[in-house]
């Protein structure tokens, strides 16, 4: 009796793989499920967390509405932003006469952002009160050095300017 | 017990190793670069032959003084840490964060972003279960498994990145609300999902869990019993595994799971199949659980009205979540300065880990390598 329970038990476990193989027989037929990456690429990046990018003013595209107040640099958890502020002009000659002295711009002269130690956590996106910061969609992003995640968000603004507006320049 | 001196001459990992080796036994080190430990958990093995005489878990590799930085950063610094003390169902570490300081400063999140906490935390409990399925499979020697888990999870990461923005350190929980809005679109998705993964989960079974080499290498192997496990501290399915069904979904009812229809699934076997059993009834109940979440999300606000930088009155608080792989508990001591005074988080996984040295004592070393992967075990969220 028991010899033929053992039996049974091993027709039984002998079918089981045969379940599975017919399984992986019709996956097999199916088309593929990958993307093939540089050939095709994903979608699907309305909220991706590509490293930050600054939000250009609505009417000029080239200066960003950053007004350089550092809330994003102080609620950073790695302290990778350091933003410094455009200096004053030098005064007029007027100026001078008045004694005034020129305000300084409120946008900022360089906007760095050190991606080696990013996180992408979001909190200089939420912390801005000027609204100014979002994450980018930049997926192919590789390089050979360190130096290559040092950005400079302002310049890297700049260079985004449409190609006809850079001939013209 | 040895002297201080011996210890130091001896090693301090070889303390517990007092009797040194026997006679015809080995001392072997399974990691901490060992595929199946997944991860840098190091354990000591003396064996004979393929028995195991006695093991060790050494820990302490990936140490990254998660509780110390919180003393540093500011409250809402400081989630960013908590996607990354465990990578594989991070959303529960966020909310067992921002749940303490909530319930601290007595500022509950706005209905609908409890909902949407219900919604991306199940959908992580879902991607953890089958990496974790896969991942163990692969530990006993099925290389196919995984791809399918994977293509599965795919989906389910896709989903999860348009509802908070990362695909594995998720950082999306405020204090107070969520970072993300669901999309009717998404909400469709997540129904596809949900019919889709319904769809697969006989076709796991037939392919995996009724495969007699599966069986062969689960049954019978690592019993817990149930006081054993209690003895230990384990939560979670490795508890559930033992035929307790507790669930802090259900003993500490927390957020809008008391208004939600699941059982907690459990089973006597006590063996490592009883813990593959409760795992994979689990990614059905998440799929219910997420179903009526999404069924029933009131519209309205995904943030509460509060101030950028969180109140926390002084005090402290302890909020405890369910994780993929248990209890996970955040205790918060605050002294009303902007950051948190003391944070001590209590890691299932650690708990789970401490159950091996008793469990894996005469078995053979192949059978060690099962009961661990049936343990579920996240090393960094071992050592923090």
């Amino acid at each position: 009796m028991y010899r033929l329970e053992e039996i049974k038990r091993a027709a039984r476990g002998m079918w089981s793989l045969v379940v599975g193989l017919n399984i992986t027989g019709k996956y097999f037929l199916q088309p593929n499920v990958t993307i093939h990456y540089p050939r095709q690429e994903v979608d699907n990046l309305a909220t991706f967390r590509g490293h930050i990018e600054l939000i250009p003013e609505d009417n000029d595209s080239l200066t960003p509405r950053c007004i350089s107040c550092g809330t994003c640099a102080k609620a950073c958890p790695s302290g990778c932003i350091t933003v410094t502020k455009k200096k004053a002009p030098a005064p007029t000659p007027e100026e001078v006469e008045q004694g005034v002295k020129p305000k300084a711009p409120k946008d900022p002269e360089t906007f760095r952002l050190d991606f080696t130690l990013c996180s992408l956590c979001g909190q200089c996106v939420m912390s801005c009160p000027a609204n100014a910061i979002r994450f980018s969609q930049n997926i192919n992003i590789a390089g050979y050095s360190r130096q290559d995640f040092q950005f400079d968000l302002v310049a890297r603004l700049r260079s985004r300017l449409p190609k006809h507006v850079k001939k013209a320049e | 017990m040895f002297t201080k001196e011996q210890i130091a001459e001896r090693g301090f990992y070889t303390q517990h190793f007092e009797q040194g080796k026997q006679d015809n036994s080995l001392i072997l080190n399974m990691g901490p670069q060992h595929p199946s430990t997944h991860g840098v958990l190091r354990v000591m093995l003396e064996i004979d032959g393929e028995y195991i005489l006695r093991a060790d878990p050494v820990l302490g590799y990936i140490h990254r003084m998660h509780e110390k930085m919180a003393e540093g950063k500011t409250y809402a610094q400081f989630i960013t840490n908590m996607g990354r003390v465990d990578y594989l169902h991070a959303l529960a570490w966020n909310w067992a964060f921002v749940g303490a300081v909530e319930k601290l400063g007595e500022t509950p999140p706005s209905p609908r972003a409890e909902y949407l906490r219900v919604i991306t935390c199940e959908l992580n409990r879902i991607s953890s279960h089958l990496l974790w399925w896969g991942a163990y499979l692969l530990d006993l020697g099925a290389f196919t498994p995984i791809l399918y888990a994977f293509d599965d999870r795919e989906e389910l990461l896709d989903i999860l990145q348009d509802l908070t923005g990362s695909r594995l350190t998720y950082a999306s929980f405020t204090f107070g609300g969520v970072v993300t809005d669901m999309s009717d679109a998404l909400k469709e998705r997540i129904t596809r999902f949900i019919a889709r993964l319904r769809d697969r989960l006989p076709m796991y079974k037939s392919l995996v869990t009724d495969n007699f080499i599966l069986l062969g290498r689960v049954e019978d192997i690592g019993h817990i019993p149930v006081d054993m496990a209690v003895r230990y501290g384990a939560t979670g399915p490795v508890l559930r595994g033992s035929g307790v069904a507790y669930d802090v979904r259900r003993a500490e009812p927390y957020s809008v799971y008391p208004g939600l229809d699941f059982v907690v699934p459990t089973s006597d076997r006590t063996d490592a199949l009883g813990r593959y059993l409760v795992r994979m009834q689990e990614l059905e109940q998440s799929l219910n659980i997420v179903e009526q979440a999404v069924a029933q999300i009131p519209a309205g606000d995904i943030q509460a009205k509060m101030p950028k930088k969180p109140k926390v009155p002084a005090g402290e608080v302890f909020f405890a979540v369910e994780g993929a792989r248990g209890k996970i508990g955040c205790y918060l001591q605050s002294n009303g300065s902007g950051s948190p005074y003391r944070v001590k988080l209590r890691a299932p996984s650690f708990s789970n880990l401490s159950l091996f040295a008793e469990l894996s004592q005469g078995t053979l070393l192949a059978d060690a390598v099962s009961i661990l992967g049936s343990l579920d075990l996240v090393i960094p969220e071992i050592d923090r």
